[in-house]
């Protein structure tokens, strides 16, 4: 183990986690505003990712495949907000759960029947093509690293937007009594499709970063799914500071994890079965996390509520 | 109520039961259960296109194919293949994609009097001791390609490889098929999860390795992800993978990241045999786009149940499996034969990525095993 191989994989964990935080954000904003469970938030990260690539495939132009991502998924997000999620609000969350798990079938397959099944193709914009040399000799792809320097930038911005805007004082006060500020005079419909929409449009943005260095294919959204809500549950439901931390402590376990536990096993197993166990462990690894923070917080790193 | 419900659904099925035998039922029924939603829909729609357009080419109109998505999901799969049996009375069944799958439809529906024609899933347990007289393989034995790209990197004087599959039965028999051909030494062994996107990890132990070649078994979307993530690492170790990785579905989602690659397949395209020249070109008349390996397995599977209709039908089990061991029809691969566990024997020949216009696509450049049984076979005793 060189000291260039784990600057590496903190790197790789740093990239993974901030990604996440992207999707975990608008999950833990929906969840902490409008107390709604929305499994469909994976499916608004396929849709900006089918968005970029659709749009760099005519235009051939990444900037904007990114903006029609972020409008992509946007647009389907107050959409759906609007048409279904509004009459779900005052529902248990089970309905809640069976609507939004209705609408990942639906846009599934209705991405199937404008795109067809088979994977597109997205590719990562030629300026950050290639490995780049860092200090130290560590050689690391560019892209990842815009894309740390991405996912960072827009936590500081939800983090001013939140703490420093009229729109975030209202954000912070509907997650705190939905009731007293709608009594207020604020305009509670019009602030839960700006947080759904704006929840979509990060979504999207994680789904078409991501869709080109992965696969753009029906379903891609349903894995980052679970792991952002491993995220948000680690980091405290409603707190974008709690997702930000959860999700980089998620994306440095997974990746470390999955590095040093077959090593690990590697010292008193053969190197067989130390790839199995250490593998098998590794995937564990994040579930393990949860439990513990659970038990140590039982609502979460950064959680008010109960 | 529900006592009412029980008997109508009760009278149903007396109904669904009795009604072949007032007609003459001189129709070959087959059931096909396969992958056509979510992630895996490419590889079903391969076959299913496949096979059918083999069944439209035979003229037969007797032949009614019954078609369902097993989206996936082992017990999707066994509750379609109940009803088939049951209810649509099927003779043949064929179509599933993955061995998860076919281990939990294929015992059960074999054992049952069925035949079963895999078109794809060849799990290791189904070709030894689980083997059974009414179950063929006419794509391959999981393990095959995996020992070709073995065999291939000997070929290539490789002695230090890294290789990497995910954590699930088919990535360890991958990784067992890659070890039983390989001579040289392992730089590194590598499970990874089942459906992991991110291959960041893996490229950096690769580099800091030291290995000469790179073997990888990452189906579907992982092996996109892998491909592209790699060619952008600056790494130039040399990769050698299976077809899956590689197949005319994919390419093109992988790009330019694929040029090049090197992998084994049991067929390409460009086969020189006109079985293949005429397959190739009326797939895409009929489909608009370039048959993929699982294209050519799904048309084999129906030109063999063709030949072997042919000569005798399934209700004389004997004569029909007879028939089928013949393996008497021209396949999309030349030379084709079963061996004693009814796995294909069977070229296995190395490919490399080219650009041919706009479309990413496969060249043979050699053969990497010749007439190519399955490691199982002495274990099968019917």
């Amino acid at each position: 183990m060189t000291a260039t191989l784990l600057a590496e994989q903190i790197l790789n964990g740093l990239q993974f986690g901030v990604m996440l935080f992207l999707m975990a954000a608008g999950l833990t904003l929906v969840f902490g505003v409008m107390g709604l469970i929305n499994l469909a938030h994976g499916s608004l990260y396929m849709i900006g990712a089918f968005a970029a690539a659709a749009v760099a495939g005519a235009t051939g132009s990444f900037l904007l495949a990114l903006a029609a991502a972020m409008s992509a998924a946007a647009a389907a997000g107050a959409l759906v907000e609007r048409f279904v999620i509004r009459r779900l609000y005052d529902r248990d969350h089970l309905d809640q759960v069976l609507a939004t798990f209705a609408l990942i079938l639906v846009f599934s397959e209705g991405t199937r029947w404008l795109f067809g099944s088979f994977p597109l193709h997205l590719d990562i914009p030629p300026a950050l093509k290639g490995p780049v040399t860092l200090p130290g000799g560590i050689e690391y792809p560019r892209y990842r690293l815009a894309l740390i320097a991405i996912g960072l930038a827009v936590a500081a911005g939800l983090g001013l937007l939140i703490a420093r805007t009229r729109l975030g004082i209202r954000i912070r006060a509907g997650e705190n009594d939905r009731e007293m500020i709608a009594a207020l005079g604020v305009d509670i419909s019009t602030l839960y499709t700006v947080v759904f929409a704006l929840g979509a449009a990060l979504a999207g943005l994680a789904g078409a970063l991501v869709g080109a260095i992965q696969s753009v294919q029906v379903g891609m959204g349903e894995p980052v799914l679970i792991l952002a809500f491993v995220v948000i549950v680690i980091g405290g439901i409603g707190s974008i500071r709690g997702a930000l931390v959860g999700a980089l402590l998620v994306g440095l376990t997974d990746t470390l994890g999955g590095i040093f536990l077959p090593r690990f096993f590697g010292l008193f197993l053969d190197p067989s079965s130390a790839a199995n166990v250490g593998a098998s462990l590794a995937s564990m690894a994040i579930y393990i996390l949860m439990a513990v923070v659970l038990v140590w917080r039982p609502t979460g790193l950064y959680g008010a509520r109960a | 109520m529900k006592l009412k419900t029980l008997l109508l659904s009760a009278a149903m099925t007396a109904l669904v039961w009795a009604a072949p035998m007032g007609t003459a039922l001189a129709e070959t029924r087959v059931g096909m259960i396969t992958t056509l939603s979510g992630g895996g829909a490419g590889l079903g729609i391969d076959v299913r296109d496949g096979f059918l357009l083999a069944i439209g080419q035979s003229g037969r109109d007797d032949i009614e194919v019954v078609i369902e998505d097993d989206q996936r999901k082992p017990d999707i799969a066994v509750q379609l293949a109940d009803r088939m049996i049951q209810s649509d009375r099927v003779d043949v069944m064929t179509g599933i994609i993955f061995s998860n799958l076919a281990m939990a439809v294929v015992p059960s529906a074999t054992a049952q009097g069925l035949f079963y024609l895999s078109p794809n899933a060849g799990p290791s347990a189904l070709a030894g001791r689980g083997c059974h007289p009414n179950y063929f393989n006419v794509a391959w034995q999981n393990d095959n390609l995996h020992e070709a790209a073995g065999a291939h990197a000997n070929g290539e004087g490789y002695e230090n490889a890294f290789i990497l599959a995910p954590n699930y039965p088919a990535g360890k028999d991958a990784l067992t098929g890659f070890k039983r051909f390989f001579e040289g030494e392992l730089a590194g062994e590598l499970y990874t999860k089942l459906g992991q996107k991110d291959y960041a990890a893996e490229i950096a132990q690769i580099r800091a390795s030291g290995a000469d070649s790179v073997f990888f078994f990452l189906p579907g979307g992982m092996g996109i992800s892998f491909l592209k993530q790699y060619a952008d690492s600056g790494l130039d170790v040399p990769v050698i993978g299976p077809a899956f990785s590689f197949d005319q579905g994919i390419l093109q989602a992988v790009g330019e990241a694929a040029l090049g690659v090197v992998n084994t397949s049991q067929w390409n395209k460009d086969l020189d045999n006109p079985a293949n020249a005429a397959f190739v070109e009326s797939f895409e008349a009929a489909y608009g786009r370039l048959p993929s390996l699982y294209a050519s397995q799904g048309f084999d599977t129906a030109n063999l149940l063709l030949s072997a209709l042919a000569k005798a039908d399934p209700s004389d089990a004997d004569a029909f499996r007879a028939a089928l061991e013949e393996a008497d029809f021209d396949s999309t691969r030349g030379d084709f034969a079963f061996g004693p566990n009814h796995h294909p024997i069977q070229d296995i020949y190395v490919r490399r990525v080219v650009k041919e216009g706009d479309v990413f696509t496969n060249e043979i450049i050699g053969v990497a095993l010749e007439d190519h049984g399955d490691a199982y076979a002495a274990d099968c005793a019917f």
